[in-house]
């Protein structure tokens, strides 16, 4: 294992402080319990959008704490949730009158930890509520498994609902619009490698040369199915297959299209992907209206991509393009 | 015998070195299906409860259950710290105010226990979890019963040992390890493992 730490277990606390003074004009970093909050919080008469999980998938989460975005990020042990003390924490250090709305990718960790918070905070009487995303359409859902994973589609889903937050929404009103995006946005994700945890210090997952792993989650957890590797046109048809056949997305919607890196894909790849990706959803008549291509949801150096598909509509739209002032997302400011 | 504060003290502090002895060995068999973080968490909260037994002496056993099961779901996240907080929580609440535990409310405990890992996971039998070392430990613990702790703690943990084992044949149906489906057939449940792990260092505590 080559990384540029110090100590396995001060790689977050260490990250944070960098995190902090790189970025002091839009956020602050608390210390014990660790949490990210905007600089101006609490904001009066707004409601408060917070999210969290496992560290290692920069810029999620305190990546888009800010104005126009998240009024805090709670970051765990690298993969792992944070505790409900800690989301406890950062929803106290941002909620005002207006409360807090809480959004909670589906891992079993995360929605445990989460819900144990919000009812901590409702104790106190907060308004708190909390939505799990589950856009993974590589997880069957089923009632035996824990449900869907929450992937990619946690970004666009925090970029509008703070927007709304922003402009001043009711926590019902911004409820409401967390569980439409929950509704119409859909994810896959593909490896290439295996991320190195730095406490574990090993691959989280084998891989040959000449594989890939169809279907992986964020947390370096082994994907669906391992295949041969693809040329760049087979692989982005089979992501966009499975992403459209879902929904399903149709003819004549009006869509994002989010082309994601794990953290070790390049740009190069990663532009040629979402080419690709756009050719084959104007062959299916789906109309790319908005778009967003970096690293924004990773999991640490593996290389590999994760597409998401949002079907917007006007107000999606308008909240989408609403400005944002964060470390990672940042325009009309 | 039966246990004091003083003793589960003990019982806890000698968990924390079988951890920290086996937190590669978790640490492996989770990245094998989830995301390689089970070792690592435990360590910490079982450290953490040392840390706290250093600087405060509950003077129940109830509180020194207690104090282990608010460090946990403190310091750990993940799954592991609700569930492990949670089993340690209600067998708390179970020991009341006893000033010492014996053989009976020891195997009460451990129902306890149980009980609110389920309700907190969901989990059922099965499905390839800490749970599937859970039931088969209480039921033996119950079985045993008498006011022989270490006896009771020893049946627990050869039970959990073996429905441990069983795990490896099932296709996980809760957590990370879920999502794989029939290819996380052939692997051994870090939960259902650290779980065996924490009875038989309590049973070895007790003799």
């Amino acid at each position: 294992m080559k990384k540029i730490i110090n100590d396995p277990k001060t790689v977050v606390a260490e990250s944070l402080r960098g995190l902090a003074v790189a970025h002091a004009d839009v956020l602050r970093v608390e210390d014990d319990p660790a949490i990210v909050v905007r600089v101006d919080a609490p904001v009066a008469g707004k409601v408060a959008v917070i999210s969290g999980g496992g560290s290692g998938h920069e810029p999620l989460h305190g990546g888009f704490v800010g104005q126009g975005m998240l009024a805090a990020a709670v970051p765990g042990a690298v993969f792992t949730s944070p505790t409900p003390d800690a989301v406890e924490a950062a929803v106290k250090a941002t909620t005002g009158d207006a409360g807090a709305l809480l959004i909670v990718k589906n891992y079993t960790g995360d929605v445990l930890n989460f819900e144990t918070a919000a009812e901590l905070a409702a104790a106190e009487g907060l308004d708190v509520r909390s939505v799990v995303i589950d856009d993974d359409v590589a997880v069957k859902d089923s009632t035996y498994t824990a449900g869907r994973r929450g992937v990619g589609g946690t970004v666009l889903l925090e970029k509008v609902t703070g927007a709304a937050a922003e402009r001043g929404d009711s926590l019902d009103a911004v409820e409401a619009l967390a569980r439409k995006v929950i509704g119409q946005v859909r994810s896959i994700g593909v490896a290439l490698t295996a991320p190195t945890v730095p406490h574990a210090g090993e691959p989280s997952f084998e891989l040959g040369d000449d594989e890939i792993e169809f279907g992986i989650g964020i947390h370096g957890e082994p994907g669906i199915e391992k295949t041969p590797a693809l040329p760049a046109d087979e692989l982005v048809a089979r992501m966009v297959e499975a992403v459209v056949t879902d929904l399903p997305f149709s003819e004549g919607d009006k869509v994002l299209l989010f082309t994601n890196s794990m953290g070790g894909t390049p740009l190069v790849e990663l532009y040629l992907a979402h080419g690709i990706a756009e050719r084959l959803l104007a062959e299916r008549g789906i109309v790319v209206e908005r778009r967003l291509v970096g690293p924004y949801i990773t999991s640490l150096e593996m290389q590999g991509m994760s597409l998401t598909l949002l079907k917007l509509d006007d107000e999606l739209t308008e909240l989408w393009d609403a400005p944002v002032n964060t470390p990672a997302l940042r325009w009309g400011v | 015998m039966a246990c004091t504060a003083e003793t589960l003290a003990a019982a806890l502090r000698a968990a924390a070195a079988v951890i920290a002895e086996h937190r590669t060995e978790l640490i492996d068999l989770d990245r094998a299906i989830g995301d390689a973080d089970h070792g690592e968490n435990m360590d910490r909260g079982f450290t953490a409860i040392v840390s706290a037994l250093d600087t405060a002496t509950p003077e129940t056993p109830a509180a020194v259950v207690k104090l282990a099961a608010t460090t946990l779901i403190s310091k750990v996240g993940g799954a592991a710290g609700p569930l492990y907080g949670t089993a340690f929580l209600r067998a708390s609440v179970k020991l009341g105010d006893a000033a010492e535990v014996d053989g009976p409310l020891l195997v009460e405990a451990l129902r306890a226990a149980l009980e609110g890992v389920q309700a907190r996971g969901k989990a059922v039998g099965g499905d390839a979890t800490m749970v599937d070392a859970l039931i088969p430990a209480v039921s033996a613990a119950e079985e045993a019963s008498g006011d022989d702790i270490a006896a009771i703690l020893t049946a627990a943990a050869d039970a959990a040992e073996k429905g441990a084992e069983s795990t490896v044949d099932l296709v996980p149906r809760k957590g990370r390890a879920s999502y794989l489906g029939e290819r996380a057939k052939g692997h051994l449940d870090p939960g259902a493992r650290s779980t065996a792990l924490l009875l038989r260092a309590f049973a070895e505590a007790a003799k």
